[in-house]
């Protein structure tokens, strides 16, 4: 049987959630045996999962400024007078 | 910390204020902004750490007050009009080919095993991120660089958890649109 093609719309409004498993079950399976013979959503989906990777490995380059010791005292005072 | 343990102060501090000092800079977009808001931020957050009853919940209350000290500090300067996201500018444009449809999207192929293009492509991330328009940039903020829940995200912005989950989907489609064409200028298309 070809492969529906037309289904590859669906896929690609829910890829995020079927990424992050947070579809219901049946959807899932749908989109996966889908996803299993579709050479575009494979590759589609594959660039997705490799953006979330570096998003999630993604280390900014500018620290901040070393706190004072006049902006430190503050921060324990709020602290003391916060605990009573 | 909860405790009231002052040996924890400095480590808390330390961990929370740089969190929030990079949440603020890619949000506010200007380092003095965001050397003030992780200040203030922080100050709440001493200032009400009584009031925080449940210790797994500290990333989520954080970034709570991070985000309103944020609003705030944006309230007194110039807003940017926001910009909506639609699925359809992410589609990929297809073209027919000898084995059926293939998308014209760049061979990211190389990216899991290429160390060095890994490196350039977490460089570009960061810029991608910063471009984001400031809703979508919030949602993937919390979701996928401090990778709190759908659920905490919703909390933490105020927003349905059906919200969080459309607007990440665009901002990462987004991001993925951003790295795609670098990959192509690199001779990858």
């Amino acid at each position: 049987m070809a492969h529906d093609h037309t289904k590859c719309g669906d896929v690609f409004a829910m890829l995020s959630e079927y990424l992050d498993v947070e579809l219901p079950p049946e959807a899932c399976t749908e989109i996966h045996q889908h996803v299993e013979g579709c050479a575009p959503c494979v590759e589609f989906t594959e660039s997705l999962k490799r953006t979330v990777e570096l998003c999630k490995e993604y280390e900014p380059d500018t620290m901040p400024e070393p706190v004072s010791a006049a902006a430190k005292a503050e921060l324990m005072a709020a602290w003391r007078k916060a605990r009573g | 910390m909860l405790a009231g343990d002052e040996a924890a102060f400095e480590p808390f501090l330390e961990h929370f204020r740089r969190k929030v000092f990079h949440h603020t800079i890619l949000m506010c977009g200007n380092r003095e902004d965001a050397e003030e808001v992780a200040q203030d931020s922080m100050l709440k957050v001493f200032g009400k750490l009584d009031q925080l009853h449940d210790p797994e919940q500290v990333r989520p209350w954080v970034f709570r007050i991070a985000r309103n000290e944020c609003l705030m500090k944006r309230r007194k300067s110039v807003f940017a009009p926001q910009r909506e996201l639609s699925l359809e500018e992410f589609r990929p444009a297809r073209e027919e080919g000898e084995n059926g449809p293939r998308l014209e999207i760049a061979d990211w192929s190389d990216v899991p095993g290429d160390a060095l293009l890994r490196e350039e492509l977490r460089g570009r991330i960061g810029e991608a991120i910063r471009d984001l328009p400031e809703t979508y940039k919030a949602v993937v903020l919390m979701r996928d660089v401090e990778e709190l829940s759908t659920e905490e995200t919703a909390r933490v912005l105020d927003i349905s958890t059906d919200l969080v989950k459309q607007r990440l989907h665009r901002g990462r489609l987004a991001l993925r649109k951003h790295l795609d064409e670098y990959l192509k200028v690199a001779g990858r298309g």
